[in-house]
């Protein structure tokens, strides 16, 4: 905790390169027709 | 003492916007979401302008130089914008059961089911080939997705079934499992398939377009009558038996009804729990939405946003798709720089066994890639190496943009209609992409401190 700033969440993406890349995740359509699937909403399913 | 400098160039590898509540900041290459004060905006400023920092901002510079120290501001890219996909594995189809519809809505991407071409259903024996071609193109994927889709796949509801049964009994030989969806208008959604799909375990996408003036002004049966008396109580239905919560409503908006916000009250009010809003994608014409309705956009999605925030705190939640945004657990790196991974691990399959990168590409003829007989064509290797390479550091907007690791570049249909380049992504959907995106990290960040206060 410091005067200013607060941590909320504390990623884990440049852990995630060495880690992660199974593919077994959702594809993610980004096409609005299919309720485009944001990356970012995906789960992981590790 | 030395005086702090931080580089311009640090402060581009951060993203800081304002909330209902102050604000936030995002370290793009982490993903670690803080929240900082007018004064750690007004020190950030300074830096990415390059300015000499006074005394407070000083003192707030070291508090970002030690949040750096323990990886959480000013990260580096993991990959240091040097990437290679992995090799292509196919894991995901999507079936055009049926190039025809029963509605003819007036913004159908899909010319009203046809796709431009004869009206026409996909034979079992396409289907089952098309099955059979992703669990032996599937490698180590141990999950297959298949969607049905169309034109309204409910008209060819007797293969559907079938497809799935078949897809049911050849799994078990691969060790795979088969994920099944359907998208559809809800016209032909009877009680029979409402049950079907719930013992089969089948997600369904239920589509609807909100309030009933909006709704009939855009979905209608081909003599102009709205369809959202019939919808409407077919969808009621299906989700008071759907006990699996694997159903989403979805609609579409268009610069017709740019008060969404209203439209998805009235879904609260019709009892529909998960729900997702798409702006609808148009060249031209009087739906289209342009950069002159961004910030009325934006007002409705922070509407929106403070709504979801509001029920949830009364104990009424709901869901919405694009606020769904797991920053603690969510995908991995590599699954953020592809994107859907449109034609090499997702491809669709038109009525006459016809491949195409995905269900937006039929019809565009530069684009087909095979057929199930003879699987992707030899000549068409290269537009599937196209779609592999076709990740955020190949593209040149997305390099730059704090939002890539969320999005992953966007659609690239939606890239070449605009473009006819699927390197350059459709500049307003990005837009509103990072409307959303910004929402939904806040509301990420109210659910955290509620559970840290709670």
């Amino acid at each position: 905790m410091t005067k200013h700033i607060q941590v909320v969440f504390k990623g884990k993406l440049q852990e995630s390169a060495k880690s992660g890349g199974c593919g077994n995740c959702q594809s993610s359509c980004q096409s609005a027709c299919k309720t485009s699937c944001t990356v970012g909403n995906q789960a992981c399913e590790k | 003492m030395e005086k702090i400098h931080i580089a311009p160039a640090e402060a581009a590898k951060l993203h800081w916007f304002a909330v209902p509540d102050g604000w936030l900041l995002l370290d793009v290459n982490s993903g670690s979401v803080l929240r900082v004060d007018e004064a750690t905006v007004a020190c950030l400023e300074k830096i990415a302008a390059g300015e000499e920092l006074d005394q407070e901002a000083e003192e707030i510079a070291a508090e970002l130089l030690a949040l750096k120290e323990q990886g959480l501001m000013f990260s580096d890219d993991a990959y240091l914008g040097q990437y290679e996909p992995p090799e292509p594995v196919l894991k995901s189809l999507c079936l055009n059961i049926c190039h025809d519809c029963d509605l003819r809505c007036k913004y159908c991407f899909a010319s009203t089911g046809s796709f431009g071409g004869r009206r026409s259903m996909m034979s079992f024996e396409t289907g089952a080939k098309a099955l059979d071609m992703v669990l032996a193109n599937s490698g180590g994927r141990k999950f297959l997705e298949v969607d049905f889709f169309g034109g309204e796949p409910l008209l060819n509801i007797g293969v559907v079934k079938r497809l799935v049964a078949y897809g049911r009994e050849r799994e078990k030989a691969f060790g795979k499992t088969f994920r099944f969806t359907f998208t559809t208008n809800c016209v032909g959604l009877t009680p029979e398939i409402a049950a079907w799909a719930e013992e089969n375990n089948i997600s369904v996408v239920l589509s609807h377009d909100g309030r009933p003036e909006v709704h009939d002004r855009q979905r209608v049966f081909p003599n102009g009558r709205g369809s959202y008396d019939v919808v409407t109580k077919n969808i009621q239905y299906f989700l008071a038996h759907n006990t699996r919560g694997n159903a989403i409503v979805r609609g579409t908006y268009t610069a017709y009804n740019k008060d969404f916000c209203e439209d998805i009250k009235h879904w609260l009010e019709l009892g529909f729990p998960r729900l997702s809003m798409e702006p609808a994608v148009e060249t031209d014409g009087p739906r289209k939405l342009t950069e002159a309705d961004l910030p009325g956009l934006k007002e409705e999605y922070w509407r929106l946003a403070r709504l979801y925030q509001e029920r949830r705190e009364a104990g009424k939640p709901f869901d919405f798709f694009h606020f769904r945004l797991d920053l603690s657990h969510g995908p991995c790196l590599p699954k953020r720089l592809t994107g859907c991974g449109a034609g090499y691990e997702y491809m669709v399959v038109t009525p006459e066994g016809e491949l195409y990168p995905c269900h937006q590409f039929v019809g565009r003829e530069a684009y087909k890639l095979g057929t199930v007989d003879e699987g992707v064509w030899p000549e068409a290797k290269d537009i599937v190496e196209k779609f592999r390479q076709a990740h955020v550091y190949n593209k040149a907007s997305c390099r730059g943009c704090w939002a890539r690791f969320f999005c992953s570049g966007g659609c690239h249909a939606n890239a070449d209609l605009f473009h006819h380049d699927i390197m350059q992504p459709y500049e307003l959907g990005c837009q509103i992409s990072r409307i959303r995106l910004e929402c939904a990290i806040w509301l990420a960040v109210k659910q955290k401190e509620a559970e840290i206060c709670g």
